[in-house]
C-alpha cells in the first residue's frame, strides 16, 4: 500500500476522469451542435424561398425579388475555370513531388512553399489576382481572372490532396511494376496512378467545395454587384453566389426586404457544399469498400 | 529483350520536365504574391500625403517650410489654431479653401474662364500673414508671391505606428495603421480564446476517449464544418449573433469584436481540432499503456503523459488557428462593425487588416494613395501569415527531429 | 497458494480466438517464461495480469484469472489498484517525456502520493534495486531521452519498482537492447526475483533458460507444455516443445 487513504484517492481519481470526460464529451457535443445550428438555421429561414423560379430567374425589383440565376450560372462557370487550371498542375505537381523528386532539400523546399501558399489569406490571393491578371494583364474583371486567382488558392490542396493519395500507394506495387521492367513513368500511368486516384478524386471534390463558397479572392477580380445577364465568354463579369449573399445581406438597396433573398442564397450555396461533402464521403467509402472486397 | 527506341526515352525526359515544371509552381505563385503585392504597394512612401494635385501654401514670411501629416489634419481640423504650435511666428492661423476665394473676389475679378484666378489666390495669399491655403497645384504660377510647403512624406513608421486611419480625408490623408493592426490582433486573440479551449476538448475527446464509431462520425462533421462558406459563417453572425449580443449586452450596436471573436473561434475550430488530434495521435501506444499500467487513470494519463507529449502539435494547432483568424475576411467584415479605432474591449466594433481591404478596395483609385496603403496592408498580412507558417514549420520539424 | 492462477482463460479479438483454454499457476518469487513463436499469444496471455487488452475494442475475456486468489476479471475489481500491484516493463524501453526523477515518481503523483521525502526515498531506492543508482545519480534531473537504451530499459523497471508491486510482468525487456545491457536486465531479474514474482516473455531460448525457474511454451493460442525450465530445456515431454527449443522451427 503506498498511501493511507487508498479508497479516498481512487474515489478523487474516478471523481475527476468522469468530471473531464464529461466536460470533452459535452464541449464536443456543442461543436456538433454548433454546426447543426447554423446548418439547420439557414435550412429552416431558406426553405420557403426557395423555388424553381428562385433559381432560374434573374435578381428584379433591386435584388428583393426574383432568382439568383445568374449567380448560379456564375458561380459554376468559377468553378470549371478554376479547377481547369488547378487540377492539371495540381497533380502534375503532386506526382513530382511523390514520384520524381528525390533531392531531399528540394522536395522539402517546394513542401514548405506549398504550405505557405495555403496560408495565405484569401484576400491576399485578391489583392494579386487583381494587380496581376487584372491590370497588369490586362483581363478586366472577368471570368478568368478569377478563375485564376481561385485556382492558384486551391492549388495547394490539390497537390496535398494528390501526394497523400500517391504516399499511400505501397512501395510494393511499384517495385513490382518496374520488376516487370516498366518505366518509372509507366508505373505511374498503369500502377500507381490507378491505386491512388479514388483518394485523389475525393480531395478533389472537397476542393470544389472550397471554390464555391469563396469570397474576398473574387471580389476585386471578377464578381459582379449586379448583372442580371449571362456572360459571353471568359472576358466578361459575373455574378458569383457568395458575393451576392454578402450584397443582399450588407449593401443591398433594401437590407430588409432582401433578407429572403439572402436565406435563399445561403441555402443554396449550403447545399452545393454539402452535396460536394456527401459525394466526396459517399465516394470515400464506396472505394474503401471495393478496396476491402478486392 | 530490346533497349526502349530513342523516341520513347525522349517522350518520358518531356514528360519527366513539366512534372518539375508543375512542381515549382507553387513556389513561383509565392514569388509572384511577394512581387505583385509590393509593387503595388511600396510607392506609397517617399509619396506625399496631400490629396493628388492640391498644394499647401503659406505666406511667404511664415518661418514653416515642412509640415507632417498630422499637423495638417489637426490645422484643418481648427484643433491647432496658432502657428505658434508648430514651431513658427505667434500668428492665429487663417484657413483657405479654394472656394473662399468666392467671398473676396467677385466673378468678373476672377474673369470667366477662371484667367485671374492663380493671380487672386497668390494675392491673397501675400495680403494675409497667417494664411495657409489648400489649393490644386495648376493654380499656383510661377510668379505666385507666397510660399508652397513641404508636407513630411509618408515613412513606414508613421505608417505603422499612426492611429489615424482616413485614407481620403483632405487635405492630408491620414495613413496610421495602428488601429487596424491592433484590432486584427485584437479578435484574433478573442477567437483563439474561445476556440482553443473548445478545440482542444474535442481533439482529446476524439483522440483519446471517444470509440471508433463516435469518431466515425465526427470526422465528416468536422471536415463540413471546415468546408462551410466563410460568407455563410458572417451570414449566420449578422443575423443572429449580432443581434443576440446587442440585447444581452444592452449595446447600441452588435457589430462587435466579441462578435467577430466569435465566429473566427467557430471558423478556426476544424484547424484546431484536426491538427491537434494528429498530434496527440502521435503518442505512443506504448507510453500510455506505460502510464495506465502504473495505476494512472485514462485522464491522469491524458493530461500528465499525451498532452506534454504533444505539446508542440498543440501549440502548431493553436499558431495555424491564430493564422486562419488574422487571415478571415469576409465574416469579419459582416460583424465587426469595421470602426479603425483602437480596441479597448470586446464589446466595440473593431476593423481589421483583410476586412479594410475587402471593404475599401474597391473605392480607390488605382495607383492612388489610397490603393496604395491597402497593397501594403496586405504585404502587412502576407508577412504576418508567412511568420506564423515558418513558426509552423520550424516547430514540427524540431519535433520529428526530437522524436525518434 | 499461487500468485497468479488461470483457470480455462480465453480471449477473442473479435471473432479471433487468441487464448485457448489456458489453465496454470505461477508460485510466488519465482520466474516463469513465456515462450513461443510470434503470435502465438503469449503477450497477450502477459496481458491479462493488469488488464492491459481492455484497452484493445472488442476484447472478449472468459474464465477465471486469479491473482493472490481475486479473479481480477469480477465486476467490482479496481483496476488501477490491480495495476500497482502488477507492473509491467515493456517491449521497447518507453520512458516518459520528463526527467529521470519524475519517471520514477510518476506513479507515486499517479496514485495520489504527496509526501516529498516519501517520494525522494522511494525513487532512490527504486533505482538503486535497478541497478541504475550509480549511473544516473548526478542527472536526475535530465530529460529520461537522454539516457541509453539499456538505460532506458532499466529506468523503466525501476519506475515500475516504484509502486511497490508484488508481481513484474515483463514483454519481451530485453528484445531492443544490445546483449551488454541484455546481460545487466537478466542480472537484475536474478536479483529481483528475491522479492517479487516475475512472469516475463521471451522470443530467445537461451535467455528463458538462464533468467527462468519455469517456462511455458505456447502455440498458436494453446498452452503446449509448462513445468521446470530445467525439464522443459534437457527433457521436453513433446515432440512440438523440443522442435521449438532445438530451433527446427519458429
Amino acid at each position: 500500500m503506498i498511501s493511507d487513504n487508498r479508497k479516498y484517492i481512487e474515489k478523487r481519481k474516478r471523481r475527476s476522469e468522469k468530471i473531464a470526460f464529461g466536460i470533452f464529451r459535452a464541449m464536443s457535443l456543442l461543436v456538433v451542435g454548433i454546426l447543426f445550428l447554423i446548418l439547420g438555421f439557414i435550412v429552416v429561414k431558406g426553405i420557403s424561398v426557395i423555388s424553381w423560379d428562385f433559381i432560374t430567374k434573374m435578381p428584379e425589383d433591386g435584388m428583393t425579388k426574383g432568382g439568383i440565376y445568374p449567380a448560379i450560372i456564375g458561380t459554376f462557370c468559377l468553378i470549371g475555370g478554376s479547377i481547369l487550371f488547378s487540377f492539371p498542375i495540381g497533380v502534375l505537381s503532386g506526382i513530382y513531388i511523390n514520384e520524381y523528386a528525390t533531392n531531399g532539400k528540394m522536395v522539402r523546399f517546394i513542401r514548405l512553399m506549398t504550405n505557405n501558399l495555403a496560408g495565405i489569406p484569401s484576400i491576399v490571393f485578391g489583392l494579386f489576382g487583381m494587380s496581376l491578371f487584372v491590370n497588369t494583364l490586362g483581363f478586366g474583371d472577368s471570368i478568368i481572372a478569377g478563375s485564376l486567382t481561385l485556382g492558384l488558392m486551391t492549388l495547394p490542396v490539390v497537390i496535398r490532396t494528390t501526394e497523400e493519395a500517391l504516399k499511400s500507394v505501397d512501395n510494393s506495387f511499384r517495385h513490382g511494376s518496374y520488376a516487370l521492367g516498366a518505366s518509372k513513368l509507366q508505373t505511374i500511368r498503369r500502377v500507381t496512378l490507378p491505386i491512388a486516384y479514388p483518394n485523389i478524386i475525393t480531395g478533389l471534390i472537397l476542393s470544389i467545395g472550397r471554390v464555391s463558397g469563396e469570397t474576398a479572392p473574387i471580389l476585386f477580380t471578377v464578381a459582379a454587384y449586379f448583372l442580371p445577364k449571362l456572360p459571353h465568354s471568359i472576358f466578361d463579369q459575373v455574378m458569383a453566389l457568395p458575393y451576392h449573399l454578402y450584397v443582399l445581406a450588407t449593401s443591398g438597396t433594401n437590407i430588409e426586404e432582401s433578407r429572403p433573398m439572402a436565406y435563399g442564397t445561403a441555402l443554396v450555396l449550403i447545399m452545393i457544399v454539402l452535396i460536394l461533402n456527401l459525394l466526396a464521403n459517399a465516394l470515400r467509402r464506396y472505394f474503401s469498400k471495393k478496396v476491402k472486397m478486392n | 529483350m530490346k533497349t526502349k527506341p530513342f523516341h520513347k526515352k525522349l517522350f518520358e525526359k518531356i514528360i519527366e520536365g513539366i512534372l518539375a515544371l508543375s512542381g515549382s509552381i507553387t513556389s513561383l505563385a509565392v514569388l509572384l504574391i511577394v512581387i505583385f503585392l509590393f509593387k503595388e504597394g511600396l510607392g506609397l512612401f517617399n509619396r506625399s500625403p496631400i490629396s493628388e494635385g492640391f498644394v499647401l501654401a503659406v505666406n511667404k514670411d511664415n518661418p514653416i517650410s515642412k509640415i507632417d501629416a498630422k499637423l495638417v489634419k489637426q490645422i484643418f481640423d481648427q484643433e491647432i489654431t496658432n502657428w505658434e504650435t508648430v514651431g513658427g511666428k505667434k500668428d492665429s492661423i487663417i484657413l483657405f479653401h479654394l472656394d473662399d476665394i468666392n467671398s473676396i473676389y467677385t466673378e468678373a475679378q476672377i474673369g470667366e474662364n477662371l484667367e485671374n484666378l492663380p493671380n487672386c489666390i497668390s494675392n491673397v495669399v501675400d495680403s494675409i500673414g497667417g494664411i495657409v491655403a489648400f489649393v490644386p497645384k495648376s493654380y499656383i504660377k510661377s510668379d505666385f508671391k507666397g510660399k508652397v510647403i513641404e508636407p513630411v512624406n509618408i515613412t513606414p513608421k508613421e505608417f505603422l505606428l499612426g492611429k489615424e486611419w482616413y485614407p481620403t480625408a483632405e487635405p492630408s490623408a491620414q495613413m496610421g495603421v495602428l488601429p487596424i493592426l491592433l484590432g486584427t490582433l485584437w479578435v484574433s486573440l478573442g477567437a483563439i480564446l474561445l476556440s482553443l479551449p473548445l478545440g482542444l476538448a474535442v481533439a482529446i475527446y476524439m483522440a483519446e476517449i471517444a470509440n471508433a464509431r463516435v469518431r466515425n462520425t465526427f470526422k465528416p462533421i468536422i471536415e463540413l464544418l471546415a468546408g462551410i462558406p466563410s460568407v455563410i459563417y458572417g451570414f449566420f453572425g449578422l443575423v443572429v449573433i449580432v443581434p443576440f449580443i446587442q440585447s444581452i449586452f444592452n449595446l447600441p450596436v452588435g457589430e462587435t469584436a466579441l462578435a467577430g471573436s466569435i465566429i473566427l473561434a467557430i471558423m478556426a475550430l476544424p484547424t484546431i481540432i484536426t491538427i491537434a488530434e494528429d498530434s496527440l495521435r502521435t503518442t505512443p501506444r506504448s507510453m500510455k499503456e506505460a502510464s495506465l499500467a502504473l495505476g494512472a487513470s485514462r485522464w491522469q494519463t491524458i493530461y500528465r503523459i499525451v498532452i506534454p507529449y504533444s505539446i508542440s502539435g498543440i501549440t502548431a494547432a493553436a499558431i495555424l488557428g491564430i493564422g486562419r483568424a488574422i487571415g478571415e475576411t469576409m465574416a469579419v467584415l459582416m460583424v465587426t462593425g469595421n470602426a479603425a479605432v483602437i480596441p479597448s474591449s470586446f464589446l466595440e466594433p473593431v476593423r481589421t487588416i483583410p476586412a479594410t481591404i475587402a471593404a475599401e478596395l474597391g473605392e480607390s483609385p488605382k495607383d492612388g494613395l489610397h490603393y496604395q496603403a491597402l497593397f501594403i496592408l496586405g504585404s502587412i498580412l502576407f508577412i504576418m501569415t508567412l511568420i506564423i507558417n515558418l513558426t509552423v514549420e520550424y516547430i514540427s520539424s524540431r519535433n520529428k527531429l526530437g522524436k525518434r | 497458494m499461487a500468485k497468479i492462477e488461470t483457470i480455462d482463460a480465453n480471449l477473442f479479438y473479435g471473432d479471433f480466438h487468441a487464448l485457448k483454454n489456458i489453465s496454470m499457476k505461477m508460485e510466488e518469487n519465482s520466474v516463469t517464461a513465456l515462450i513461443g513463436p510470434s503470435g502465438c499469444g503469449k503477450s497477450t496471455y502477459l496481458r491479462l495480469f493488469n488488464r492491459m487488452n481492455d484497452l484493445i475494442d472488442n476484447t472478449k475475456i472468459n474464465g477465471h484469472i486469479l491473482v493472490d486468489g481475486e479473479d481480477i476479471y469480477r465486476k467490482k475489481i479496481n483496476i488501477d489498484e490491480l495495476r500497482i500491484k502488477v507492473g509491467m516493463v515493456f517491449q521497447k524501453p518507453n520512458p516518459f517525456p520528463k526527467s529521470i526523477f519524475e519517471n520514477v515518481a510518476y506513479g507515486l503523483r499517479v496514485n495520489g502520493e504527496k509526501n516529498k521525502s516519501f517520494i525522494i526515498d522511494k525513487v532512490y531506492e527504486s533505482l538503486r534495486q535497478a541497478a541504475l543508482w550509480d549511473e544516473v545519480s548526478d542527472k536526475l534531473y535530465k530529460s529520461a531521452f537522454e539516457l541509453s537504451g539499456g538505460q532506458q530499459q532499466r529506468l523503466c523497471i525501476a519506475r515500475a519498482l516504484a509502486i511497490s508491486p508484488s508481481i513484474i510482468l515483463m514483454d519481451e525487456p530485453a528484445s531492443a537492447l544490445d546483449p551488454l545491457s541484455t546481460a545487466k536486465i537478466e542480472e537484475l531479474i536474478h536479483e529481483l526475483k528475491k522479492q517479487y514474482t516475475i512472469v516475463i516473455v521471451t522470443h530467445n531460448m537461451q535467455q528463458a533458460s538462464r533468467v527462468s525457474d519455469y517456462t511455458a511454451f505456447f502455440y498458436l493460442g494453446e498452452l503446449i507444455e509448462y513445468g521446470q525450465t530445467v525439464e522443459i530445456f534437457t527433457k521436453p515431454k513433446l515432440k512440438h516443445t523440443e522442435n521449438y527449443i532445438t530451433g527446427r522451427f519458429g
